[in-house]
């Protein structure tokens, strides 16, 4: 099932990746982040192939290719309404593709998964559980003693232990967010998808989650896929960033910044050639093949 | 008032506690009043006391409690076949649209007819037994509790639903982790309609046909002109009522404990 061959539109050569991965490691130099080359190799976490999506006649996605590697941080940015949430649903198996193949860890993916969580942009806890009982939700299969001290590890985490036994309402948003995350992580899954979670947060709790969430990943090393329609939090996360116009593919910019993230020039540039590019959509980085696609519903 | 907000917070607290029961206490007070003057016959209305003493004889006889007993009999059986049948349903209309579609019309035509104009039918039907008592009581309280449960299920937010699906809830973790505790506030405002109807039902049957139970006690009081009594049969639905509405509130208070409406100021026991 390994690729032999990177996909000449949807990644970059596994040997740049990897350099490009090295970097952050050679950088913080903690144990945790040791192997971070493992997400060149192997099976990709998700992979797409010429994905469609279509709702009745209207074609939201066109022939999608992107892979993500086993433990990369990818972010899918573009304006509202440009088929970047709908990506992130076909991944998490709450739609089915229309055409073309999505692979989930080497295989065909069919439905939900358990090792797949989202985290959305609302927190979506249930309000008659306490916090506790919510991060529980995220654990499967365990007996409910395991379960609870995965879950208050969970919150721990998320630095929110002390209010295990209150009730969601009692949080404010970016605390009940972070008790989404802490439901999210608590089930160690491979993959973690993120709809817009900061989106409905005030811009100081939203830094705060940004660095909380950049932690975890570096702890953890599950595959990341965030949706946002804001590119500097997509620069301040990502390992690449992706830009989706019109349903298709516009940009995919591999983020070469050390983390921690700082908010340098070097994150500026990075944010500008987005930002740039969103704002103008000029000429796309698309195959002939696909210009010729293009201009055929229009002959 | 003035002297009361001086206190300290206790002391208001308690002064809150007796403001509702004045207003009752007065108009027992002036009845008594009006009744011992002489104004209002006792032909006509019987005084507080005079009720009061013919609770005790029937107390002693052991009439009351039996009419009780099985006046709450009745009640509770109707409301018990009434109740889990339009649970049942609404359960089953708010998550299969195929039998919504199938029923719910017709639920709904039927719920419009007032099922106290089927007296005579049931009479006919059942005779003055007990089960046409039960089957009228059965009837009244299955369409509030269809009507709220539907609808309680169908204004749980999607999100969370679809937050359980990705979580991996099978379905019947799916109904006793997202689904039911969703549509619970809905289901108990449903739950104290039904109580209502469930009195009112027995009430109207009990005095139209039946040969015990309160509603009983009061049709023979008035043949032999008993006021007394058949006030105090008044006052017991009234306090039956009371009851029930109490045991709304309770269970509200009990299971909602986490909606904002019904947190109670002392919820320390959350912060545990």
């Amino acid at each position: 099932m390994a690729s032999a061959f990177p996909d000449p539109i949807g990644r970059a050569p596994s040997g740049i990746s990897g350099l490009r991965r090295g970097f952050p490691a050679a950088a913080d130099g903690t144990g945790e982040a040791s192997s971070p080359e493992s997400g060149g190799r192997g099976p990709e976490a998700i992979r797409l192939e010429g994905v469609v999506k279509r709702f009745d006649d209207r074609t939201v996605l066109r022939d999608i290719r992107l892979n993500v590697g086993e433990g990369e941080f990818v972010a899918i940015v573009g304006r509202s309404g440009c088929g970047k949430s709908t990506l992130l649903r076909l991944v998490a198996g709450l739609e089915t593709v229309s055409g073309g193949k999505l692979l989930r860890g080497g295989r065909e993916a069919d439905g939900i998964d358990p090792a797949i969580r989202v985290m959305f942009q609302d927190a979506r806890l249930l309000p008659w559980k306490s916090v506790l009982d919510n991060v529980k939700i995220g654990i499967r299969g365990l007996s409910s003693k395991d379960a609870e001290h995965k879950a208050r590890e969970a919150l721990r985490l998320v630095g929110l232990e002390d209010r295990a036994g209150e009730w969601p309402q009692a949080l404010s948003g970016g605390q009940r967010q972070r008790v989404a995350l802490a439901r999210a992580l608590a089930g160690q899954p491979r993959i973690l998808l993120f709809d817009e979670p900061l989106g409905a947060l005030d811009a100081l709790t939203r830094i705060e989650m940004q660095q909380l969430i950049e932690r975890l990943w570096e702890r953890q090393r599950f595959t990341a896929l965030l949706v946002t329609h804001e590119v500097s939090e997509a620069v301040a996360l990502a390992d690449r960033v992706i830009l989706i116009e019109e349903g298709r593919i516009g940009l995919d910019v591999p983020i070469t910044l050390a983390r921690p993230r700082e908010r340098d020039s070097g994150f500026a540039h990075f944010e500008k050639r987005i930002l740039d590019r969103v704002l103008t959509p000029g000429d796309r980085l698309t195959s002939p093949l696909d210009r010729l696609k293009d201009a055929i519903p229009y002959i | 008032m003035r002297l009361l907000s001086g206190r300290k917070i206790r002391g208001r607290l308690s002064g809150e506690v007796w403001l509702p029961w004045i207003v009752p206490l007065l108009a027992l007070a002036v009845w008594q009043l009006a009744g011992s003057a002489g104004w209002i016959s006792s032909r006509v209305l019987p005084t507080p006391v005079q009720v009061l003493e013919a609770g005790i004889r029937l107390i002693g006889s052991g009439e009351l409690a039996r009419a009780l007993g099985v006046s709450t009999g009745r009640a509770l059986i109707g409301f018990a076949i009434g109740g889990g049948i339009g649970f049942a349903l609404g359960l089953l209309n708010g998550v299969a649209s195929l039998a919504e579609k199938l029923t719910d019309s017709s639920i709904q035509m039927i719920r419009n007819v007032p099922h106290l104009a089927l007296i005579p039918l049931v009479i006919v039907w059942f005779g003055i037994g007990e089960e046409g008592k039960i089957f009228l009581v059965a009837l009244g309280v299955s369409f509030p509790m269809y009507l709220n449960t539907l609808h309680g299920i169908r204004s749980i937010d999607p999100g969370l639903v679809e937050m359980g699906k990705v979580y991996g809830l099978g379905r019947g973790e799916l109904y006793r982790k997202v689904i039911l505790p969703g549509a619970l506030p809905s289901i108990l405002v449903g739950f104290r309609f039904a109580l209502g109807i469930m009195w009112l039902t027995l009430i109207v049957s009990e005095t139209i046909s039946a040969d015990e139970g309160i509603g009983y006690l009061a049709m023979n009081a008035r043949e032999f002109f008993q006021m007394d009594v058949v006030v105090l049969s008044i006052i017991l639905y009234a306090l039956l009522g009371k009851l029930s509405d109490m045991i709304a509130k309770w269970l509200e208070r009990r299971w909602l404990q986490w909606h904002p409406h019904f947190r109670t100021p002392s919820g320390a026991r959350q912060a545990a």
